[in-house]
C-alpha cells in the first residue's frame, strides 16, 4: 500500500486549488477520527473519495463545512484559511454542501427549500421569496417542477436528494460537496442524479468533493482518493479505478 | 339567542388574551424550543412600559388627550420587550441551547431578577447601572483596542476592571441615593393603575340584549393584527424564511449560509416584543404589578402545549377552547344549560366549579385526560418530518 499525500498533477496548476487540505486531525472527544489528511481538489475538477463506512469520510466533510473543528491542519480554500470561519460564512464563500440524509427543511415547501438556497449567494439583495427558481435548474431535475408547492418533508428519498442537489446549485458555488448523493436511491435515479451532476460540472465547470460507494458514479471523477482508519491510504487518476482498487478499499 | 352570543363573546374574549399572551410564547418555546420563564416579566416590562407613556402623555399633553397613549404605548412595549428579549438571548440563552434544564433554571432566575428590578428600580440604581455597564464594557472595548493583553492575563484584568467599575457604580449609585427625590422606587412594589381612554372604557351596544365593552373588543383586534402580522413576517418576509429554516435545522441552515446566531437574536426578539404587546393589552384589564407575568405565564405555557409545539395554527384553536370552556364552567353556564341549580348529581358537580378559580382546576384536569389521548397536542408534526 503507497501513501500518496499529493496528487500526481498532470500539469502545474495556475490558480490556487479551489480546496486543499493540509495535515488534518480531528477528534471526536478522544477518539482520534481523521489521521494527517491530506488533499487537493484544483479548480473544475471532480474529486471523489472513497472508503468503507465509518472511515472517516462524512467526518472529513463535515469539518470542511465548519460543522465539526480539527484540532489540527490546515484547511484552504482558494488560497484562504476556512477556519477562522463559522459555517455560514464558509457557505457564503461558495461552498454547496448535500449531506449525507440529504437534510430537507421538512416544513418547507420545495420551492422555499430551493429559495433558501440563494442565501449562500454572495451578493444576495432583497427578499429571496420573491424570487424565481431558475430554469436551468428545474431542467436539471424535472421532478421537482411538479412538486414546487408540497411540503419538502412529504418528497420520497429521490426525490429528496435531488431537491438537496438543486438547493446547493441555487446559489451557483465554486465547490460542490457530496455526500453519498446516492445512498438508499434505486438505480434508475441513480443514473438521474448522475446525470444531472455531470451536466452541472460540465455547464458551470465547479469543483466537486463527492463521496461516493457506488462505482459507475465514482468513475466520473477526475481523481479518486481513498480512506481507511481516518487516513488517506491512495489516490491517483479516476480511470485507474478498477475492481483491484475498489476490491482493497469498498469490498466489505 | 342572546345567551348563546354572550357566552361566544366572553369566551373568545378570555382566549383572545390568553392567545395575545401565547404567541410570543408559541414563537419562543413553539419554534425555537427554549423554555422562557421570564416570558410573564417581559409582558410585565410591557405592561410597566404603558404605565410610564400614559403618564408621560399626561404630564405632557394634559389629560384631554392622554388618551391618545395607546398609539404609542403599543409599539413601545414592543420595544421594550424585544430589546430585554433581545440582551437576554445575547447573554444568557444563547450559551444554553439544547440544555432546557439550564435554561429552565436561568430564565427563572432572570424572572426573579427582572421582578424586584421593578420594584426597586430608582434613579440611583439606574445611575449606578449605568456607569458600571459604560465603565465595565466601555474599558473592555477600550483595552481589547489598544493594550496587549497577553491571553494568561486576560481572567485577571477582566476580574480587576469588574471590580474597578463595580466600586465606582456603587458610589456613583449611593451618592444619588443621597438625595431622597431621586432614591425613591419609580414604582415601588405596589399595583399602579393605567386609565384606559374614554372610548375604551365603556360599552358598544349591538342589539337592545348584547352589549360588548369596547376594551375586550379592543383586545379581540389587537390579538388579531398580531396573529396577522406574525403569520405575514414568518411565510413572506426573508427574515421569516430563515427563521422557519433554522428552527427546523439548524445545522443544515448554516451550511446554506444563513448566519444562525442572528436569526436566534431575531427570532427571541420578536417572541419577546409579543410579549410586551401582550403585557399593553392586559393594562385593559387590570392593574398592573411586579407579579403580573406570574399570573399569565403557566396559562400560555398550557395553550402552546396543548396546541401542538410549534404550530402557530394550534395556539390559536386551543387558546379559544380554553377560552371558551372555562368561560362555560367558570360563569356557571353549564349550570343553567343543564336546567338549573336543582338538577341532579350532573348539576351539582358542575355547579361545584362554577367559580373563577374552580373552573382553571377544572380546565387543568380536562387538559391532562386531553394530553393522555394526543400528547403532541392538537397539532402533532406529521409525515415523513415528523422523524426529523
Amino acid at each position: 500500500m503507497t501513501q500518496t499525500t499529493t496528487l500526481p498533477n498532470p500539469a502545474p496548476v495556475q490558480a490556487a486549488p479551489t480546496l486543499q487540505i493540509s495535515g488534518l486531525n480531528v477528534y471526536y472527544g478522544e477518539s482520534h477520527i481523521l489521521r494527517n489528511v491530506d488533499m487537493t481538489i484544483p479548480p473544475g475538477k471532480m474529486v471523489c473519495l472513497i472508503g468503507r463506512n465509518g472511515v472517516g469520510k462524512t467526518t472529513l466533510l463535515k469539518t470542511v463545512m465548519g460543522l465539526l473543528a480539527p484540532r489540527s491542519g490546515r484547511i484552504d480554500y482558494q488560497g484562504k484559511s476556512l477556519l477562522p470561519l463559522p459555517t455560514n460564512k464558509r457557505a457564503k464563500l461558495g461552498i454547496g454542501y448535500v449531506p449525507q440524509g440529504r437534510e430537507i427543511i421538512p416544513r418547507l415547501t420545495v420551492k422555499e427549500n430551493l429559495l433558501v438556497g440563494l442565501e449562500a449567494k454572495a451578493n444576495q439583495k432583497g427578499n429571496p421569496l420573491n424570487a424565481d427558481v431558475p430554469e436551468d435548474i428545474l431542467q436539471l431535475f424535472p421532478v421537482l417542477k411538479q412538486m414546487l408547492s408540497r411540503m419538502g418533508g412529504d418528497l420520497s428519498g429521490g426525490q429528496q436528494q435531488q431537491l438537496a442537489i438543486a438547493r446547493a446549485i441555487m446559489s451557483r458555488p465554486q465547490l460542490l460537496v457530496l455526500d453519498e448523493p446516492t445512498e438508499g436511491i434505486q438505480p434508475s435515479i441513480i443514473l438521474d442524479i448522475e446525470n444531472a451532476v455531470r451536466q452541472i460540472v460540465e455547464t458551470s465547470g465547479m469543483s466537486v468533493l463527492l463521496v461516493e460507494q457506488h462505482l459507475h458514479f465514482a468513475q466520473q471523477a477526475d481523481y479518486y482518493y481513498a480512506m481507511q482508519k481516518g487516513g488517506i491510504v491512495d489516490s491517483g487518476e479516476a480511470s485507474q479505478l478498477n475492481s483491484d482498487v475498489i476490491q482493497r478499499f469498498l469490498a466489505v | 339567542m342572546n345567551t348563546l352570543i354572550t357566552t361566544l363573546f366572553n369566551g373568545v374574549s378570555i382566549g383572545t388574551v390568553l392567545l395575545i399572551v401565547a404567541l410570543g410564547l408559541a414563537i419562543v418555546f413553539g419554534l425555537m424550543g427554549v423554555i422562557n420563564l421570564a416570558h410573564g416579566e417581559l409582558m410585565m416590562l410591557g405592561a410597566y412600559t404603558t404605565y410610564v407613556v400614559q403618564n408621560g402623555f399626561k404630564t405632557y399633553l394634559g389629560t384631554e388627550s392622554q388618551g391618545l397613549y395607546i398609539w404609542a404605548a403599543i409599539p413601545l412595549s414592543f420595544v421594550v420587550a424585544a430589546l430585554v428579549g433581545l440582551a437576554l438571548e445575547r447573554g444568557v440563552i444563547r450559551f444554553l441551547y439544547g440544555r432546557p434544564l439550564e435554561t429552565l433554571l436561568a430564565t427563572w432566575g432572570v424572572s426573579l431578577i427582572l421582578r424586584q428590578f421593578v420594584r426597586s428600580v430608582s434613579w440611583g440604581m439606574v445611575g449606578g447601572l449605568l456607569a458600571f455597564c459604560g465603565l465595565f464594557f466601555g474599558g473592555k472595548w477600550l483595552l481589547g483596542k489598544s493594550a496587549r493583553i497577553p491571553s494568561y492575563r486576560q481572567n485577571l484584568v477582566t476580574t480587576g476592571l469588574f471590580l474597578l467599575s463595580g466600586a465606582i457604580a456603587w458610589f456613583v449609585g449611593s451618592n444619588i441615593n443621597n438625595d431622597p427625590q431621586l432614591a425613591r422606587p419609580w414604582f415601588s412594589a405596589r399595583n399602579v393603575d393605567v386609565t384606559a381612554p374614554g372610548w375604551l372604557q365603556g360599552s358598544i351596544r349591538v342589539t337592545a340584549g348584547i352589549q360588548f365593552p369596547a376594551s375586550r373588543l379592543f383586545i379581540i383586534v389587537l390579538t388579531l393584527l398580531c396573529l396577522l402580522g406574525v403569520y405575514l413576517f414568518l411565510q413572506k418576509s426573508a427574515w421569516g424564511l430563515r427563521i422557519r429554516s433554522v428552527t427546523q435545522n439548524r445545522d443544515m441552515s448554516a451550511c446554506l449560509g444563513i448566519p444562525t446566531a442572528q436569526v436566534d437574536a431575531v427570532t427571541f426578539a420578536l417572541g419577546s416584543g409579543l410579549a410586551g404587546v401582550a403585557g399593553f393589552a392586559v393594562t385593559l384589564l387590570g392593574s398592573v404589578g411586579p407579579n403580573l407575568g406570574v399570573n399569565y405565564i403557566v396559562d400560555a405555557f398550557m395553550v402552546v402545549v396543548v396546541g401542538g409545539v410549534g404550530n402557530l395554527l394550534g395556539s390559536v384553536i386551543a387558546a379559544l377552547g380554553i377560552g371558551i370552556v372555562t368561560y362555560l364552567l367558570g360563569s356557571g353556564t353549564m349550570v343553567r344549560l343543564l336546567g338549573g341549580a336543582d338538577g341532579g348529581a350532573v348539576v351539582s358537580f358542575f355547579d361545584f366549579f362554577a367559580t373563577t378559580s374552580m373552573a382553571k382546576v377544572m380546565v387543568f384536569a380536562l387538559i391532562i385526560l386531553f394530553l393522555q389521548v394526543r400528547p403532541a397536542g392538537l397539532f402533532p408534526p406529521k409525515g415523513r418530518s415528523a422523524e426529523v
